[in-house]
């Protein structure tokens, strides 16, 4: 693995550099130039970071305290808070932000300790040695290379509504045939569920690489000592595999709910073509798409942009926290 | 830890199990493509064809055939132009910058590189709409889709936890033969750092062959439409020809496919790499 460690600390007093042909001092002239040179190195990133991140950023926050339509006549009026009262207050505007708001609530309570947990799991049973093991880590790492457009489409026909559908289906034979239609997507109830597991499936490969580079780091004499002691499996997880990744499984947890407020693409592809539930299953960012995209309305988009990055910021705040803590025992 | 051939038969066992459950989708959309259209929705009992030929594939290449449906090739076309000018202009300008604020000695260059780590945290999602606004007279072009993915600072940022680890030994030697930084840069530091390039590229292009919302946002015209925003707008054309639909989903996964089965290794060790961060 390319853990990297920071590069010891370069002493400020340079070693006097050997004396340069034409007897010319050297020493004072070296810093500027590499203030050129690192900035000129520099600038088409930066410059681009501050055309298409830092601009549009502020200029989100800025959006949102005014009425700005696309295509619109009026020039963009002065709002203050207007938008955000709307949004979270107003009883005829707030209803289908507030909903996307609890269904990413929804989606994130149980993707993040499902998604992690079933990672951990198929890393544990990935790490153990085993010809074939390269094999069954490609396998279970195969779908995160899936573009989210096609695993819904993949997952639109599993979930089929008619008796057809492959889940349906193989539902009705197991049931000696007491299960008829069912329609997964376009029920209230189900709809958020089918979104979880398609989710699931495509991006679990991913935590579950980084949780194995974690168990590996684990040194085998502690699982040695562990069974020198008689510990029982149970008891081996718990005391030496558990503490071993307890700050890999946190970076994890907080990444995968980091994640689960971005999600968009597979809800999108489904209401537009699957007959997905849309109030069940609208996101925060499906919220802010059809805000901006089909109603125009720029300037209440950005609230909810506004709204989601406070979200992003305060999870990553979090992980943060209790990634320095973990490191600290 | 010796294992006897019955650990190893249950080791197998237990793996393949979620293996099947895993792979179950990849196969029916595989197998789906193979097989004619009616054939696709017939439930447990058609899920291993009966027939299978190469027709939907045909279909699919000769069947965007105007500019009102787009052309197959095309929208490849656009996802192989926009993945490559991302990816490689990525490379370039994001090591040169990790380079740039890590390697060379120069006042402020510490409080740039932490305005990069704050960058870090502002997901695309959270500029989408301002930059849908901002760019809103420059949609359907090609270079719009491009453009603001080039410069990104999680490459920077990996870049640069692979630089800080170079001894500076290497660079000192380099500057006592004459060499300037862009030199250095180039002709050593370059070539030692392949790992980190690789990795990137592989994650770069990972993100951006599935890129889906800011084609959403910026992109109707089917010339300059890439292939996942066509997969949505195929799948949503009434009545949907399945068989079609999941010819185009195999020929969308195959670059990356593909990509996958030589680089497994960097796929894995960049994914893996991206957690030693926090």
């Amino acid at each position: 693995m390319t853990t990297v460690n920071p590069a010891p600390v370069i002493p400020d007093g340079r070693k006097p550099s050997p004396p340069a042909p034409s007897g010319i001092p050297q020493r004072p002239r070296r810093p500027n130039r590499e203030r050129l040179h690192g900035l000129l190195m520099s600038a088409p990133a930066l410059g681009g970071l501050i055309a298409f991140v830092g601009v549009p950023f502020v200029y989100a926050v800025v959006l949102s305290f005014y009425n700005v339509r696309l295509g619109s006549p009026l020039p963009p009026r002065f709002f203050g808070i207007e938008q955000y009262r709307r949004i979270f207050t107003d009883p005829d505007m707030s209803g289908p932000f507030l909903r996307a708001l609890v269904n990413n609530l929804t989606f994130a309570v149980v993707v993040v300790p499902l998604q992690t947990a079933l990672a951990l799991g198929l890393a544990i049973l990935l790490n153990r040695k085993l010809k074939a093991i390269g094999v069954f880590r490609s396998l279970f790492f195969l779908p995160v290379v899936f573009p989210m457009a096609l695993v819904a489409v993949i997952w639109r026909l599993i979930l089929a509504r008619s008796g057809d559908g492959l889940l349906n289906s193989a539902l009705h034979t197991v049931s000696f045939g007491n299960w008829g239609a069912f329609d997964w997507l376009g029920n209230g109830l189900t709809a958020m569920a089918s979104i979880i597991v398609l989710s699931v499936w495509q991006g679990v490969g991913f935590q579950m690489v980084i949780l194995l580079a974690g168990l590996q780091q684990i040194p085998g004499e502690l699982y040695e000592a562990a069974e020198l002691d008689r510990a029982s499996p149970w008891q081996q997880f718990r005391h030496v595999t558990l503490p071993g990744i307890r700050g890999t499984l946190v970076f994890v947890a907080m990444l995968t709910s980091v994640l689960s407020f971005r999600v968009f693409d597979q809800v999108y592809v489904l209401v537009k073509g699957g007959g997905l539930d849309e109030d069940a299953t609208r996101t925060v960012m499906y919220q802010a798409v059809t805000t901006a995209f089909d109603q125009h309305n720029i300037g209440q988009a950005s609230a909810i942009t506004v709204v989601f990055f406070l979200i992003v910021v305060v999870l990553t705040l979090i992980q943060r926290r209790v990634v320095r803590t973990g490191n600290e025992d | 830890m010796t294992r006897t051939p019955l650990r190893r038969f249950l080791d197998y066992a237990v793996l393949s199990v979620p293996a099947f459950i895993f792979v179950l989708p990849v196969l029916y959309l595989i197998l789906g493509s193979f097989k004619p259209s009616d054939q696709v929705l017939s439930g447990l009992t058609g899920f291993l064809p009966t027939h299978l030929s190469f027709d939907n594939y045909r279909a699919v290449l000769s069947s965007f055939d105007s500019d009102a449906t787009g052309y197959f090739w095309r929208f490849m076309g656009i996802s192989l132009l926009l993945s490559t000018v991302v990816v490689l202009g990525g490379l370039i300008v994001n090591s040169m910058a990790a380079y740039g604020l890590t390697r060379l000695k120069w006042r402020g260059q510490g409080a740039v590189f932490a305005v990069v780590l704050l960058l870090m945290l502002v997901p695309f999602e959270a500029v989408a709409v301002p930059l849908f606004y901002m760019f809103n007279d420059q949609r359907n072009t090609i270079y719009v889709q491009a453009v603001p993915f080039i410069a990104n600072a999680f490459s920077i940022y990996q870049f640069a936890m692979f630089f800080r680890a170079i001894p500076p030994s290497i660079e000192e030697a380099a500057r006592i033969d004459g060499a300037g930084p862009w030199r250095t840069f180039f002709a050593i530091i370059v070539p030692m750092s392949k790992p980190v390039f690789a990795s990137v590229a592989i994650l770069t292009f990972l993100t951006q062959w599935g890129s889906f919302l800011w084609p959403v946002l910026m992109v109707s015209d089917p010339a300059v439409r890439p292939l996942p925003l066509q997969m949505s707008v195929f799948q949503g054309q009434m009545p949907v020809d399945w068989g079609q639909v999941l010819a185009f989903g195999v020929l969308l996964v195959l670059p990356v496919l593909i990509v996958f089965a030589f680089f497994q290794r960097w796929f894995v060790q960049g994914v893996a790499s991206s957690a030693v961060k926090g």
